[in-house]
């Protein structure tokens, strides 16, 4: 009966498979009574299961390259293990990923990636830019800002970088020359690239928010977040919304088209230190000066688990590991059961003086980089890495020309920033009916009626000594009555203002060519 | 310990030679791809945009002919030719790729009301107004290629004169015998000089015939007592009858679904029917704003294309209410004839003004050899662009298609009556005992009655 058990298991598995390529559940058509439309639409289920069916078994068995991994053996801990050891386990290709580079006079350094995690950024707070290609880990530009540069953030491939200097944030080639100055954003503390939308979001000094378009160079967006300076913020992959941390302890959550944060909760007691999200959209870390790290679940805004550390910056790996990095320490947290409950998996110490600034994995390797006070690093941290990529979104052995096509791709079909949303899976669906109707005038005038003969309702009381007049108290009978009327007829003007504005407006838009200039222009 | 990190050779992951193709890894992992909907949303708006600009759907005029064209027909072994019969006579054999005339058939005086050819493609039968039944002799393809400059006449095999004007004629499938409709339904062979068979069912002229393609011994009828009438022959009398509020114009049995025929009416409806249950229709096709005079199925059977007296063609989907496609030039008058290609790619509408028109059946579609990277991403594009349509900026785009003002005043007219006729009907329903007025399906309402 073993076969039975493993087939049994095996189909457990690939269910498990066909459940994520189905993305969601099947319609239910019992409630049609159209049959020739429920006859389309059982024929579309059907074909969605059996692509997804197919997913699966390419899943199963087409995929080149397994993940990584580290088991410790008996009473060995893997946060134990450190770097040495493993580096004498594995191959030497992967071993020349471990390396220190120590560059002490520029400053604490940050990085970032290209998204197939061929490239990489670095800047130095002394004004330091290089670029460096990971895979020959040669270096294929360093230039000197001679400025302040706080971040530095690649754009939609290698060839385009921003860094935020001392005043303002420029864009520069990979050649090392500047093309751009972006003047309206300020002096920025922290950048991030929307990749879909080709959006550039910046924070700066004075706690303003930018949204840029780097295809068309139009601002699309500049907010004032109201809560002051902060250089916490990161950008979730999974809807392209903007999250900053406040000294508050507030994570407010921002997208271009409004000017109001779409979320505003309140993670810690003190200010935060960092962000990350997950990349499937439902997980974000968060860590506060109080020194625990909180993992939140995002659909319901609740803390999943609460972890003691301190972090002064956070990373999520593709396949969900938790770097956190605090003074010479890192650790890793993953979680094993798949249940969204984070342990310890491996740890790492830098030698005494190093401060780590920034870490940040390496997209499709099981590598960590880590900007630090001194340099810059890179550790191995197996099965933290996606091991199979795809072509046509990330390739990591891209020649120029599919560079070129890719580029064409992506900006063909780069997304306008109204699909910013916080379920990017309700574009195309059906938008709930308004549930509130305006009042008919009977029920108005009925409302009315009501309010009048409540108010008539009250007793008076009874004064003595000459002030109980009658005149007097006719007098006060009437105040009541007209302070009951008085909201419901405020309300009955405040809307037909409203259509009388609205009829207005849409007077205005037809005026005449030549008088449009004299339309009064609503204050954006 | 046990330990292993990713590690990619080059080799593996990267060509040999130039000449190879670079390679390709694909991981359908939806984490992978953020904001997968949003994307494809893009995509839709973009194709349908891109498929707006490249609808041109008329390729040519075929000039020729010095009357109004009456009747065509379609040589089902050869797809380039074309036969079109007009008012003063003149049978011509067109080939379509090159736009002219291969060969002409000289002879009948009078209207061309009817033109079919044998399956087997060799024998081409006329009928018209001077009581006449031609047979000509179909030219071979490959000598026709050589001199089709000149202008071929070809002698009539054989001339079968009878007692009344024809005013249809169809032939049947892999057979020997063929069809006329005039007085009464004639059915013929080959070689005999009069009618095998007659039927007659009322006293009114049949004016179209139309046998079944996967029953060779159906066929159906319309006639000018408003009722379409199903006849088989291997029984002596005829099968079936309904009859409508109008006319029937033309019928076209769907070649994929043999059962089921759809009829083009006086009532700028066509009307598709089950042969089996004609007590109601299956669909009712709505768009045309003047009578429909033709129809003919794709060879699909998906699709159906009809020309209609209102200067329009239109092509519809076989279960779809309203049209897909709608095609008009300012020269081209009312259209009286109508025929899908053989291989689904073109439709031919042969009209008022003397001239066949050539269009493509998909108005976007890209003529020549595709190739197959193409094809893949065209397919891909339609399929987006099917999934997004509902949505109102992808719906905009879509549906849009420009109207000559005639048309476009005739079909609101025609919509603000019909609203007003529902309005009222549901007025004095409101206004009634309830249950006492019992509204028809729009399927039901225009059958009059079913006959046996």
């Amino acid at each position: 009966m073993t076969m039975g058990a493993t087939q049994e298991n095996g189909d457990d598995e690939m269910d498990q498979k066909v459940k994520k390529y189905l993305r969601g559940e099947a319609a239910n058509l019992e409630g049609l009574k159209d049959k020739k439309l429920k006859g389309q639409l059982a024929v579309r289920e059907e074909l969605y299961g059996k692509s997804a069916k197919a997913a699966a078994k390419i899943e199963k068995w087409l995929l080149p390259s397994e993940g990584g991994y580290l088991e410790a053996e008996g009473i060995e801990k893997t946060w134990r293990i450190k770097q040495e050891s493993i580096a004498r386990e594995v191959d030497i290709l992967s071993s020349r990923s471990q390396y220190d580079i120590v560059l002490p006079e520029l400053g604490p350094y940050t990085l970032d990636f290209t998204s197939n995690g061929r490239y990489m950024a670095a800047a130095g707070r002394k004004g330091h830019l290089a670029i460096v290609d990971m895979k020959t880990l040669n270096l294929i530009k360093e230039i000197q800002v001679r400025e302040t540069v706080r971040d530095v953030v690649y754009l939609h491939n290698e060839l385009f970088f921003a860094a935020a200097q001392k005043k303002y944030p420029y864009i520069y080639n990979r050649d090392g020359t500047e093309l751009h100055c972006l003047k309206e954003h300020g002096a920025v503390l922290r950048l991030q690239f929307l990749k879909n939308h080709f959006l550039l979001a910046s924070i700066n000094k004075f706690g303003q928010l930018h949204y840029q378009d780097v295809t068309m160079g139009e601002m699309v967006g500049n907010f004032r977040t109201g809560l002051g300076c902060t250089d916490v913020m990161q950008v979730n992959p999974f809807n392209g919304v903007v999250a900053l941390g406040h000294s508050s302890g507030t994570v407010t959550m921002w997208k271009p088209t409004s000017a109001a944060p779409l979320v505003k909760m309140l993670c810690h007691p003190g200010p935060l230190s960092s962000l990350a999200f997950h990349p499937n959209g439902h997980l974000m870390a968060t860590s506060g000066k109080e020194k625990k790290i909180k993992i939140w679940d995002l659909r319901k805004f609740e803390v999943i688990q609460t972890l003691p550390g301190n972090a002064k910056t956070l990373n999520f790996s593709q396949k969900g590991l938790l770097a956190a990095g605090t003074g010479s320490f890192i650790q890793i947290l993953a979680d094993f059961s798949g249940s969204q409950n984070y342990s310890r998996y491996m740890t790492h110490s830098m030698a005494k003086g190093y401060q780590v600034g920034k870490v940040l994995f390496r997209p499709y390797e099981d590598v960590l980089g880590i900007g630090h006070s001194m340099g810059w690093s890179s550790i191995l941290i197996p099965g933290s890495g996606e091991p199979n990529f795809d072509s046509w979104v990330a390739n990591p052995f891209e020649t120029s020309k599919q560079r070129r096509e890719k580029e064409v791709h992506s900006l063909l079909d780069k997304l306008p920033p109204e699909t910013i949303m916080l379920d990017p899976t309700k574009v195309g669906t059906v938008r709930a009916a308004r549930k509130k109707e305006k009042p008919t005038k009977e029920e108005r005038e009925a409302e009315m009626e009501a309010a009048v003969e409540a108010a008539k309702d009250t007793d008076f009381k009874k004064k003595t000594k000459g002030r109980n007049k009658p005149s007097k108290r006719a007098k006060k009978r009437k105040e009541i009555i007209d302070r009951a009327k008085r909201p419901l007829l405020e309300q009955r003007i405040e809307e037909q203002e409203m259509s009388r504005k609205k009829r207005k407006t849409n007077a205005e838009t037809e005026m005449p060519k030549s008088l449009q200039r004299f339309v009064r222009q609503k204050a954006t | 310990m046990k330990v292993k990190v990713i590690s990619r050779s080059t080799d593996e992951f990267t060509r040999e030679r130039s000449q190879d193709l670079q390679r390709v890894f694909r991981n359908f992992d939806p984490s992978l791809r953020t904001q997968e909907k949003a994307v494809e949303y893009v995509r839709a708006l973009n194709a349908a945009k891109l498929d707006k600009i490249f609808a041109r759907p008329f390729i040519g005029a075929m000039d020729g002919h010095r009357d109004s064209i009456k009747c065509m027909a379609k040589n089902p072994n050869y797809l380039k030719a074309i036969f079109s019969g007009s008012d003063d006579g003149d049978i011509r054999l067109w080939d379509l790729a090159s736009r002219r005339t291969v060969c002409r058939f000289p002879g009948q005086q009078g209207a061309v009301q009817g033109l079919t050819v044998s399956t087997d493609g060799s024998v081409l039968v006329s009928c018209g107004s001077d009581c006449t039944v031609r047979l000509w002799n179909v030219p071979d393809a490959n000598l026709a290629d050589l001199d089709s400059l000149s202008d071929n006449s070809a002698k009539p095999l054989a001339v079968y004169v009878w007692k009344n004007a024809f005013r249809a004629v169809d032939h049947q499938w892999d057979g020997e015998l063929f069809a006329t409709a005039g007085a009464q339904v004639d059915i013929w062979n080959h070689n005999r000089s009069q009618p095998v068979n007659t039927f007659d069912w009322g006293t009114d002229t049949t004016i179209s015939v139309r046998f079944n393609p996967g029953e060779p011994n159906v066929l159906a009828t319309s006639a000018n007592d408003r009722s379409i009438t199903l006849y088989d022959l291997r029984m002596s009398s005829p099968a079936r009858k309904v009859i409508m509020r109008t006319k029937t114009n033309s019928i076209a049995w769907n070649p994929m679904e043999p059962m089921n025929f759809t009829a083009a009416n006086e009532d700028c409806n066509c009307y598709s029917y089950d042969a089996r249950k004609l007590d109601e229709a299956k669909c009712v096709h709505k768009d045309h704003v003047s009578a429909v005079m033709d129809i003919d199925f794709s060879p699909t059977g998906r699709e159906f294309v009809t020309g209609s007296y209102d200067r329009t063609v239109r092509i519809f989907q076989y279960i779809g209410g309203h049209s897909q496609e709608v095609y008009h030039t300012k020269r081209m008058q009312r259209v009286f004839c109508v025929k899908y290609s053989c291989d689904g790619s073109y439709v031919i509408s042969g009209s008022d003004d003397t001239n066949l028109r050539l269009w493509k059946a998909k108005a976007s579609e890209q003529l020549g050899v595709v190739l197959p990277r193409e094809k893949k991403k065209q397919e891909y594009l339609e399929a987006v662009k099917n999934r997004y349509k509902h949505l109102p900026e992808v719906k905009r785009i879509v549906r849009h298609r420009h109207l000559p003002k005639p048309i476009y005043k005739a079909a609101n007219l025609r919509r603000t009556m019909i609203e007003a006729e529902r309005r009222k009907e549901q007025r004095r329903k409101a206004h009634s005992a309830p249950g006492s007025i019992v509204t028809e399906s729009i399927r039901k309402r225009r059958i009059i009655k079913e006959v046996e």
